[in-house]
């Protein structure tokens, strides 16, 4: 690896830093904007106004919002995410063991998912526009315009009610063995892998049927090779950049965007824990998940540009 | 009813007598065994059959978050309640019949005046850690209650208490601060747990004396006890060897995992649903008819609320059987007015139920001269079917020549921006233990949260003198002149009191209903058996 290639890297880190770091303004500051009062929230219908006054001045909230920021994000750096506001619970310990189950899930999503869809693509364009092509775009177009939830529930009718093979509560705990966690999930990350696989396929199909009208491709073809062969060593390579962006935002939409089957399936991940906040105005576990989240899709994105340098020949050997 | 078949009934409800003994016993008494036979549901002979012991009873439940604590004074939802009724007891609970039944308390006595109230406390009553509870327990567990920056959601009855003393190892006395003479009903709320110490080493420690002893708290996730071995009272709580709340808030998930056998109960199906989940083999729906209302409040002091004429056109323009039968599916009953009904304790029954009388509602919308639109605030938050039950409103006002404009407002933020705060929306209540804590929550001038704006002398006047009478018949007749007041002048619009609706599988035995709460007021995990 040459130094060109290194200085392009550490300047995505850099960037990518300074993005999160502006992000985090930025989440501060919506925080501030929300409508309702905390301690209300906190509290629901049934508050006393005493309570409420209490809660309110214990909270502290008198301090300017620019001093609880610089606080906030020592405290950040620190490692140390604060305290919930509503059961007084440090956010760390209870978001960690979420992060990790969310992480859980994505990534045996993703172990299914992204060979899955890699493998179809190669076979949609070895068999383009006949009909193992068609039936494989038509099942994954299919069921990337199903609404999820709607996924998730014929599946709990098929597997969970009609054969009772996985359970229709995706509930995991410290007790659990891998085994069993695997059983656990298999529904929800089969209607994951459903709804993100038709995504990367296409994107897949698209960007080796793009190399494929290349002059070497005839080249390797009239040198006498197979099909499949030509697909998989000389043309996906050159098409990896595209196919990893996107390969990329799906990974960020497993861990960032699965509130709903998160509910469906009872599954104890952060999309639930940050819904559960919001609606109690619970701010700084607001925001550290937003911070997570927000970290979670640059470090993602970061990732793919850097392995989009790493395997582009004309980057790593300039002339 | 003649006094003795009363018992009977109870007693066979509870499990105690079989239907061959009730029956026979109650032919005793002179009673023909049909008329016998139809004081009891089919529900309490199930619950006669042994109760079994052993296994894993599992809930799932809507109701919790991952913000919830095992600290009884931040207790506000239904999973928390239930699990707070199986591991933690509080000195006293009401029956089913809304009558007094001990618990921690063996025993309670007051003075003539019923401000100074005498608890004697079961003996030999094990904590989960195996301390001993005693009076000083009691007593630092109702202290912590009472104290203005606790927070505590039982802070409210706790104000009305002058004093609290240990007079015995196993005695505390109660000084109220006005007589009241439903101080022991209060103190069956499910926040005064009795806690070591009174909790205050460590308020979510989660030990108590109940059934269960608390071996996983996963706040909105999962909630795990197993049964306590030292328990006092094994042969009436704690069949199942544990006890599991899973909570699930998604409402078809809850029925697909009931569906699916991975729990044996559930809580809030939902009143559309109901009749196809009813088809499920081995699903028995539970429904109970409690306290629980769906209302809509005016501000009786704020333009055009204050004038009790436009208040009643709209007490009269609204169709409360339709309302019954399209938001809650006939799961419910109708309201008139005034928040209180039969499942309280000397419910005034003689009150004629207000009617939908579109050519009454005009005329008094008439004399009141009131003529531009009227803002009703609603939101999904308000209660199930709200938006709807708004729109059932304005439609049967357009036939009383009312104008009502229905504004929808947003769920953020709507319990503390509309109500008690804009002068007409909608909103629920879940009911108190008695009448008097409905009424001095939200109908008497100081309440907290009086969302009717409802001010009037002689109406607290009356909530006064009828706390500290202890002659059930005159008791009686004051709340029924409060009903009265609330029905005809005051700003509550009441149509409908919604039932619980609750399933079970069919091998669940020891199910009950209880208007107090849900899932039989939370005693559910630790009444309820599997059979095998």
């Amino acid at each position: 690896m040459n130094t060109f290639v290194l200085k392009l890297i550490a300047q995505r880190i850099a960037l990518g830093l300074l993005l999160l770091l502006a992000v985090s303004v930025l989440i501060f500051v919506g925080t501030q904007l929300l409508p309702g009062d905390v301690a209300q929230s906190i509290l629901g219908q049934s508050a006393t106004p005493e309570a409420v006054a209490n809660l309110r001045r214990e909270l502290g909230l008198d301090q300017p919002a620019w001093l609880r920021y610089f606080d906030w994000l020592g405290g950040i750096l620190q490692g140390d995410l604060g305290t919930a506001l509503s059961n007084r619970q440090d956010i760390g310990s209870s978001l960690w063991g979420r992060v990790g189950n969310t992480l859980f899930l994505a990534f045996w999503t993703a172990i299914v998912a992204v060979p899955l869809a890699i493998l179809l693509g190669l076979v949609a364009v070895r068999y383009q526009n006949r009909w193992p092509d068609r039936a494989i775009s038509g099942t994954t177009l299919t069921a990337i315009s199903l609404p999820e939830f709607f996924i998730g529930y014929l599946l709990i009718y098929l597997f969970a009610v009609k054969f009772n093979w996985f359970p229709s509560v995706s509930t995991v705990h410290s007790g659990m063995s891998l085994g069993e966690r695997l059983h656990a999930i298999a529904l929800p990350a089969a209607t994951l892998t459903l709804v993100i696989l038709a995504h990367m396929l296409r994107m897949t199909r698209a960007a080796i049927l793009n190399v494929m009208q290349s002059p070497y491709i005839e080249t390797a073809e009239l040198k006498g090779l197979g099909t499949f062969r030509i697909i998989a060593r000389h043309a996906f390579p050159n098409a990896i950049a595209p196919v990893v962006n996107v390969v990329m935002l799906n990974l960020a939409f497993l861990i960032v965007g699965v509130v709903v089957v998160e509910v469906i399936f009872v599954y104890p991940g952060m999309g639930q824990y940050l819904i559960d906040h919001v609606s109690k105005r619970d701010v700084p576990v607001v925001q550290a998940v937003g911070l997570i989240f927000a970290a979670v899709y640059i470090g993602l994105n970061m990732l793919a540009d850097i392995i989009a340098i790493v395997t582009n020949p004309r980057l790593r050997h300039p002339k | 009813m003649h006094p003795s078949l009363k018992t009977l009934t109870q007693q066979a409800t509870l499990g105690q007598l079989s239907r061959r003994d009730f029956l026979r016993r109650a032919a005793a008494l002179g009673i023909a065994a049909p008329f016998a036979g139809s004081l009891l549901t089919s529900q309490a002979f199930a619950s006669t059959a042994t109760p079994q012991r052993g296994g894993i009873l599992k809930a799932g439940m809507q109701g919790g978050e991952s913000t919830d604590s095992l600290d009884p004074a931040s207790w506000t939802s239904q999973v928390q309640h239930s699990f707070g009724q199986s591991w933690g007891e509080a000195l006293t609970n009401v029956s089913p019949e809304g009558e007094l039944v001990p618990r921690l308390a063996e025993s309670v006595d007051s003075t003539a005046d019923a401000k100074t109230w005498i608890f004697k406390l079961r003996r030999g009553v094990q904590f989960h850690n195996g301390q001993e509870m005693t009076a000083a327990d009691v007593v630092a567990t109702l202290e912590r209650h009472s104290d203005e920056d606790s927070q505590s959601g039982a802070l409210g009855i706790m104000r009305g208490i002058e004093s609290i003393q240990a007079t015995d190892t196993y005695e505390v006395t109660i000084v109220t601060l006005e007589p009241n003479a439903d101080l022991p009903f209060l103190l069956s709320d499910y926040h005064l747990m009795i806690q070591p110490n009174g909790g205050k080493d460590n308020p979510a420690a989660g030990i108590g004396t109940g059934p269960y002893k608390v071996v996983e708290f996963q706040p909105g996730v999962r909630q795990i006890a197993e049964r306590f071995e030292g328990y006092w009272n094994p042969d009436e709580y704690g069949f199942a060897d544990q006890i599991e709340i899973i909570v699930i808030n998604d409402p078809t998930a809850r029925i697909s995992a009931l569906q699916s056998g991975q729990v044996h109960l559930i809580n809030r199906v939902e009143p559309r649903v109901v009749d196809m989940v009813q088809r499920l083999p081995n699903i028995v729906i539970n429904n109970t008819s409690g306290r629980a209302q769906y209302v809509f409040p005016m501000h009786c002091d704020t333009a055009p609320f204050d004038n009790n004429d436009l208040r009643l056109a709209l007490k009269y323009a609204i169709n409360r059987e339709d309302m019954v039968e399209r938001i809650l599916r006939g799961y419910g009953s109708v309201g008139n007015d005034f928040p209180i009904n039969k499942a309280y304790p000397l419910f005034p029954d003689d009150i004629p139920q207000r009617e939908f009388d579109p050519e009454r509602a005009n005329y008094h919308y008439k004399k009141s001269g009131h003529n531009s639109p009227i803002v009703l605030r609603t939101s999904d938050v308000a209660f199930p079917g709200a938006v709807d039950a708004a729109q059932l409103f304005q439609q049967s006002c357009a036939q009383a020549g009312i104008n009502m404009e229905v504004r929808r407002e947003p769920g953020d933020g709507y319990w503390s921006e509309v109500w008690n705060k804009q002068p007409f929306c909608a909103s629920y209540w879940s009911g108190r233990p008695t009448q008097d804590q409905m009424y001095s929550t939200a109908y008497i001038s100081s309440a907290d949260w009086n969302d009717t704006r409802f001010f009037r002398d002689d109406f607290d006047t009356l909530a006064r003198e009828a706390r500290g009478e202890l002659d059930q018949a005159r008791r009686a007749e004051l709340y029924r002149d409060m009903a009265m007041l609330v029905r005809d002048e005051g700003g509550l619009i009441l149509p409908m009191f919604n039932d619980y609706i609750e399933a079970t599988l069919s091998n669940v035995g020891g199910w009950s209903a209880n208007p107090m709460g849900e899932m039989m007021a939370g005693f559910a995990l630790s009444k309820c058996w599997l059979a095998s």
